[in-house]
């Protein structure tokens, strides 16, 4: 492998991406490929597949992010996890170490939402100013980037414990799109990496590297091209920008503490969605008093976090749900948009297992005493799934400035959010259905569990056709200012009910083609 | 756990003379010990009461029958300590006192586990009751001491995970 670059702090040729996961990551390998030169800055160390632990509590100390967050709004991940409202990484790589593989293309209606389902009162319902059309080749080329088992001809993971029931249980309700999933899990040896070997822990970081992630693909291979930098430790503090607007340069804190300034050509937002407006936010200067691209007031708005939620259950005997994959398969007939269920929009259904320390944590947060206990000691009889569904973006569910300040003195994220009413009715069908599920296979008991720190963060700097109504145009580059741009899941404006990390990857090779192509035309 | 005390005996002798006193969780000297011998603490900083009364409180907030008492103290050794030892004071007295108040010694003399639920529902919402309980949720269950009592078998990637070792071995379907 080439020594990968470094590049100077006064080089004002470079791109500056902030933030390494499947957005900023792929982002950073797409230009270097193209002979564009990157230096991209990432908050959190670097591990590979030898450092991650397969040790629920262990592995969450080395790769999350626990910087603080503040919350507010009636969702329950404010009482119970108050500072913590993400499970999401600190580490090059981002959440693409922690995420679970699912990589579903959005169905074609979900780019219209707004036409699709119409207005529906208390949402900022949009239609994307994209398609299905316009994005099945960039949706073929992340497919392949990450290996997805199910499409291009590689097969399907074969199905552990957990599946079984799940699929026992679906099948005997008569669904019938019941699969082990798209999965950006290797099924058969590809790209240089090894096939799942069901170990468990996909969540802490596969060690196998059967599993897709930019920690251990994208960047290297970047690096190797002698156009990327990957500065880890490097928390980005404020965009600078000009007098006529346009952005010059990152200040961040490096691994002794020291503020620096690199300087960019062109500077690409991609910290997830709390730390991408939380950036935008803190830059604001006398010309941008509200903040970087925020001349619409939606930077920070419509923060989606997917209507989630969780059904366990016991049987009379053992499932062993934690053997193997960790979302090992999906129900996809309540995918559909279909108003007569009593919501807009969608949910899958895929399985997933915690481990014991996890589930302790996660099954009823707050919860003790023996119906939490006598839960936990059937442990090893449980089957469990997740519920991903689309949620409605709401302009008060929103990403603020908080009073509270971070270890370098910056104004932390503040995370508001309450269920629309369309997320509680998805939610209720959602717990019904998966309980359905398991009742038709002999669940002794059931739990529907509440929403986790959110994964899947999406909206706060919303894509949109005309500037008033959104951050970023169908590029992902801010309506305002032409060469900032927001490469991660706060660019989506709607979130569909699919995991969101495919189209992330999409959209940054997609956005890697724009940009090479409006530097070479020096418009940026 | 085995350890001395101040006046030089073993754990083994404190323990026999634990269970010559009786059924008795205090031994005083700062050493408290089940009646079966089958565990031992030294406190140091909080009162023998105080930690036996933490360890029943936190059998009762997290009952697994099958869990001996020594897991349990695991999770609660680290309240014997000086920046504990204020609130572990008032939250066990606070707890005491409602034992009283519903006609028993002290909290760790009510001999059902329901009555002593209810005295602890009583104060579920207070910082003392949160912080066991949210203490708890690490300290019991990541002993790894603990997971085969559940079935769950921790990490498996040193054995090569469970490719050929039972990731699909259901057989009840």
């Amino acid at each position: 492998m080439a020594e990968a670059a470094k590049f100077d702090l006064n080089d004002d040729s470079v791109v500056v991406i902030v933030g390494t996961g499947a957005g900023g990551g792929v982002l950073a390998n797409e230009l270097a490929q193209k002979g564009v030169k990157v230096v991209a800055l990432e908050a959190g160390g670097r591990y590979l597949p030898e450092d991650y632990i397969n040790d629920e509590w262990e592995s969450f100390g080395q790769l999350a992010w626990t910087d603080p967050r503040t919350t507010s709004g009636d969702w329950r991940v404010a009482k119970d996890f108050s500072g913590l409202p993400a499970w999401i990484v600190k580490a090059v790589g981002g959440t693409s170490i922690h995420w679970a593989g699912a990589s579903l293309r959005f169905q074609d209606h979900e780019w219209k939402a707004l036409t699709n389902y119409g207005a529906v009162e208390g949402a900022n319902l949009l239609d994307w100013p994209i398609d299905a059309a316009e994005m099945a080749p960039w949706y073929d080329r992340a497919e392949a980037k990450l290996g997805v088992a199910g499409v291009g001809g590689r097969p399907r993971l074969p199905g552990n414990n957990n599946y079984k029931v799940f699929e026992a249980g679906a099948h005997a309700l008569g669904y019938k799109e019941v699969h082990t999933g798209n999965m950006a899990i290797n099924s058969v040896d590809y790209d240089g990496r090894i096939s799942c070997q069901q170990t468990g822990f996909c969540f802490q970081g596969c060690k196998w590297g059967a599993k897709w992630s930019s920690a251990y693909t994208d960047i290297p291979r970047g690096e190797a091209t002698g156009n990327l930098e990957v500065r880890d430790h490097a928390h980005a503090a404020r965009i600078l920008h000009d007098d006529s607007g346009k952005v010059t340069g990152v200040e961040y804190f490096d691994k002794d503490g020291n503020l620096q300034m690199q300087k960019a050509r062109v500077v690409c937002v991609a910290g997830n969605s709390f730390e991408s407006p939380r950036l935008l936010l803190n830059s604001a200067s006398a010309m941008f008093p509200d903040g970087l691209a925020n001349s619409s007031g939606q930077v920070g708005r419509n923060y989606m976090r997917h209507m989630t939620g969780s059904v366990y259950a016991t049987f009379e005997k053992p499932v062993k749900m934690w053997r193997g994959t960790t979302m090992a398969g999906i129900v996809r007939d309540e995918a559909r948009h279909d108003p007569a269920r009593g919501f807009v929009g969608g949910y899958e259904l895929e399985t997933l297992s915690l481990g014991l320390p996890f589930m302790a944590a996660f099954l009823n947060p707050g919860g003790w005493g023996r119906s939490f206990t006598t839960a936990l000691d059937a442990y090893e009889n449980m089957a469990g799934m997740w519920i991903v569904g689309e949620d409605m973006p709401q302009e008060t569910n929103r990403v603020t400035l908080s009073e509270v300040k971070d270890q370098w003195g910056l104004p932390v994220a503040n995370v508001n959010f309450s269920d629309h009413a369309n997320d509680i009715a998805m939610r209720s069908h959602a717990y019904a259905q998966g309980e359905a599920i398991y009742k038709a296979v002999g669940a002794t008991r059931v739990f529907p569990t509440p929403p986790y720190p959110s994964t899947h963060n999406l909206g706060t700097n919303r894509m949109s056709e005309r500037p008033e109504d959104g951050v970023v145009n169908k590029h992902g580059q801010s309506h305002d200012i032409a060469n900032l741009f927001v490469s991660d899941g706060s660019q989506f404006t709607t979130g569909a009910a699919e995991n969101p990390t495919l189209t992330i990857v999409a959209l940054a090779i997609r956005q890697a083609d724009y940009i090479a192509g409006q530097m070479t035309a020096q418009a940026i | 756990m085995e350890r001395l005390n101040k006046t030089g005996l073993t754990r083994r002798a404190l323990l026999s003379r634990a269970v010559a006193a009786g059924a008795l969780c205090v031994t005083g000297a700062g050493f408290i010990a089940a009646p079966d011998a089958a565990w031992a603490l030294e406190v140091t900083t909080i009162t023998e009461h105080e930690m036996a009364t933490l360890v029943q409180m936190a059998r009762d907030i997290y009952p697994h029958d099958r869990l001996v008492d020594q897991y349990y103290v695991t999770a609660v050794k680290g309240y014997d300590a000086e920046d504990k030892k204020q609130m572990v004071a008032e939250g066990i007295a606070a707890l005491d006192a409602a034992a009283k108040e519903a006609g028993f010694a002290d909290y760790a003399s009510v001999g059902w586990e329901e009555d002593r639920v209810k005295l602890l529902q009583a104060m579920e919402d207070t910082p003392f009751f949160q912080t066991v309980r949210g203490g708890l949720v690490t300290g019991l269950y990541n002993q790894k001491e603990i997971w085969p009592l559940f079935g769950y078998e921790g990490e498996s990637f040193s054995k090569g995970g469970y490719i050929d070792r039972g990731f699909n071995d259901i057989d009840w379907l």
